[in-house]
């Protein structure tokens, strides 16, 4: 597959540094995943062209766009990108249609020809009859439309989209992530998807990049990053409690005195997942004993989607904790709450176990 | 409300508009049609639309450029240069006419070369008017236009270049649309400062029927011969401002 953007970029602002490797193919959808300071903005801008970089290289579509040891930076308007921003900026103004004309018009196109792309685009779209409309009058849904239709209308060859559904309501969202789906499936060129929102990368992106405090932690298929995390805020997005330690055979040996049975051998350094569904809670020690079986204490309780979620502090040992998710009526039963003493059981074959 | 703050808002309110009402109230509207007809009052109304007219679009040619290059973030030496601007606005118009005079005099500082190469001097002609009137006016513009700036969302501007504008092309299609309500609003400030100019005018321009004579001149004169006539000029410049000011906030204002 060509890639249609090939960075490898630094950004150095104060105290914060960015260092990002990206290669995205023709047709390819790649969500840069990371939380609130984690760098991905910055990304974005640098990749629009908006922010300069202060080392490394950018190409797109086999094209220099920015080399930091020649000194080439080329502006945002040389370097055949669309841009999705996170509030639109839709030109308050200009009517939809222009906004969305606005990007041929000032390509050269004469404005007749302008507006009847800008109107087809529109259509595509879905909001065709919006066009007269000025950005101020339209819901937040359909603003995204104008925004998106706005940044291919000028055919470009890297899409770049800041948290593009970030501003929608929850009703709103999954609908217009569906459409979005659609359109950067026709969509030739590479995209890059910066979000915060697990499910919105994973529903959106063919591939996941995670980056925390301006670097690559994780990446790969959605599916791989959600089964086998690799940070804490990995897990934590994807629901998996996680453990990191050295595997000696059938058992891995944390670093801060626990142990995690295995129905495997690791070794070496490797890290341990298993879903907090898959932990069972019991208030006096069970008969039989499953392989994993921790002393904890509760140390919170918070619904969370049909369920509740325990935290377990003490488990698998004094300096760690896990999640657990049980059912309202067990709670019930059982009478747990908040600094309850537990037992927490986990099957060593619900556990997965990777290099680290 | 309380007292204590509305008491003194009257008051101002009342100090504002009153010397409007007097004005209206004292002037001889019997007179109406002959102080209005005379040759002087119609040539210095004449003088004053067309020089207040003019330095206007002097002032907006010169003063949008300024006022973004004073908006550029993390400009050095911006708050000097600021300052520098406001200065016309303390200053007392007369200072600004001899000031004016030191350096566009016939033998002042730029004056004395202009004047041995062509011939042509500044004071006494309706250019020296113009100078004057842009000398007062062009802050008022200026700080209007740099607050417009200042407030707007300049990503716009970012997001039109990734659409593929070039800098000048965003300029005119994105900038100058977002901030035209602080453009209009500082020209209508600059145009009625520009038409009420009377210090800087009599000191650097002179005070010649047809020439530089514009209706704050006229009237100040004919305050000391024809009192009610100079009430009715008065009301006349009045109307003026008041209808300008009515007719651009129509057409600009309120614009999306």
């Amino acid at each position: 597959m060509v890639a249609e953007l090939s960075a490898d970029l630094g950004v150095r602002r104060g105290g914060f540094i960015l260092e990002l490797r990206l290669h995205i193919g023709a047709g390819e959808v790649v969500a840069l995943l990371g939380p609130n300071g984690s760098g991905k903005s910055t990304a974005l801008r640098a990749l629009a062209g908006l922010l300069r970089i202060t080392s490394g290289q950018i190409t797109v579509a086999g094209r220099v766009v920015a080399d930091s040891t020649s000194g080439v930076h080329r502006a945002p308007h040389e370097r055949r990108i669309g841009v999705v921003f996170q509030d639109y900026l839709l030109f308050p103004h200009l009517s939809v249609l222009d906004n969305v004309a606005f990007g041929p018009l000032v390509s050269g196109v004469d404005r007749p020809e302008a507006r009847r792309r800008a109107a087809e685009w529109l259509a595509r779209v879905g909001i065709a009859d919006l066009d007269r409309a000025k950005p101020r009058l339209v819901s937040g849904g359909q603003a995204q439309r104008v925004a998106l239709a706005r940044a291919l209308a000028t055919d470009p060859q890297l899409l770049l989209l800041d948290e593009p559904l970030a501003a929608l309501d929850a009703k709103t969202h999954s609908l217009v992530r569906t459409e979005l789906r659609r359109h950067l499936g026709d969509f030739a060129g590479a995209t890059l998807l910066v979000t915060h929102d697990p499910i919105d990368a994973a529903v959106l992106a063919d591939r996941l990049v995670v980056i925390e405090h301006g670097r690559v932690v994780q990446q790969g298929r959605p599916q791989e990053v959600a089964r086998r995390p690799r940070t804490d805020y990995v897990a934590r997005l994807v629901g998996l409690n996680l453990l990191a330690g050295r595997g000696v055979g059938h058992r891995v040996v944390l670093p801060t005195g626990g142990s995690v049975e295995l129905a495997e051998s690791a070794f070496d350094e490797v890290h341990v997942a298993f879903r907090p569904a898959a932990v069972s809670l019991f208030v006096h020690r069970p008969d039989g004993s499953p392989r994993n079986l921790w002393a904890g204490r509760i140390a919170a309780l918070e619904p969370h989607a049909e369920g509740v979620r325990a935290e377990i502090a003490g488990a698998p040992d004094r300096q760690s904790s896990i999640l657990a998710e049980i059912t309202p009526s067990a709670v019930a039963e059982l009478e747990l709450v908040p600094g309850r003493e537990v037992w927490a059981a986990v099957k060593a074959s619900d556990i997965e176990v990777y290099a680290a | 409300m309380p007292v204590l703050l509305a008491a003194p808002a009257a008051v101002a309110v009342l100090f504002l508009v009153l010397p409007l009402v007097g004005l209206v109230m004292r002037a001889p509207w019997a007179d109406a049609g002959a102080v209005l007809n005379s040759e002087a009052a119609l040539q210095a109304l004449q003088l004053s639309v067309i020089t207040a007219t003019v330095s206007t679009i002097i002032v907006v040619l010169t003063g949008v450029p300024l006022a973004w290059v004073l908006a550029l973030p993390g400009l050095w030496g911006a708050s000097v240069l600021r300052a520098l601007i406001t200065i016309p606005l303390v200053l007392p118009p007369v200072v600004g006419g001899v000031a004016l005079f030191t350096v566009l005099g016939r033998s002042g500082l730029l004056g004395r070369p202009l004047y041995q190469l062509t011939g042509f001097a500044f004071p006494f002609t309706p250019y020296a008017v113009i100078l004057a009137q842009i000398f007062v006016a062009l802050p008022f513009l200026v700080l209007s236009v740099e607050g417009a700036l200042r407030a707007a969302d300049r990503r716009y501007e970012e997001a039109a270049s990734t659409l593929g504008a070039r800098p000048v092309t965003v300029f005119r299609r994105i900038t100058l649309p977002l901030i035209a309500p602080g453009i209009a609003a500082g020209a209508v400030l600059a145009w009625a400062r520009a038409l009420g100019e009377f210090g800087a005018t009599i000191t650097f321009a002179g005070n010649f029927p047809g020439t530089t004579r514009t209706m704050p001149l006229e009237i100040y004169l004919a305050l000391e011969t024809d009192p009610g006539s100079a009430l009715l000029l008065s009301v006349l410049l009045l109307g003026v401002s008041v209808a300008v000011l009515v007719l651009l906030r129509q057409r600009w204002v309120s614009q999306w």
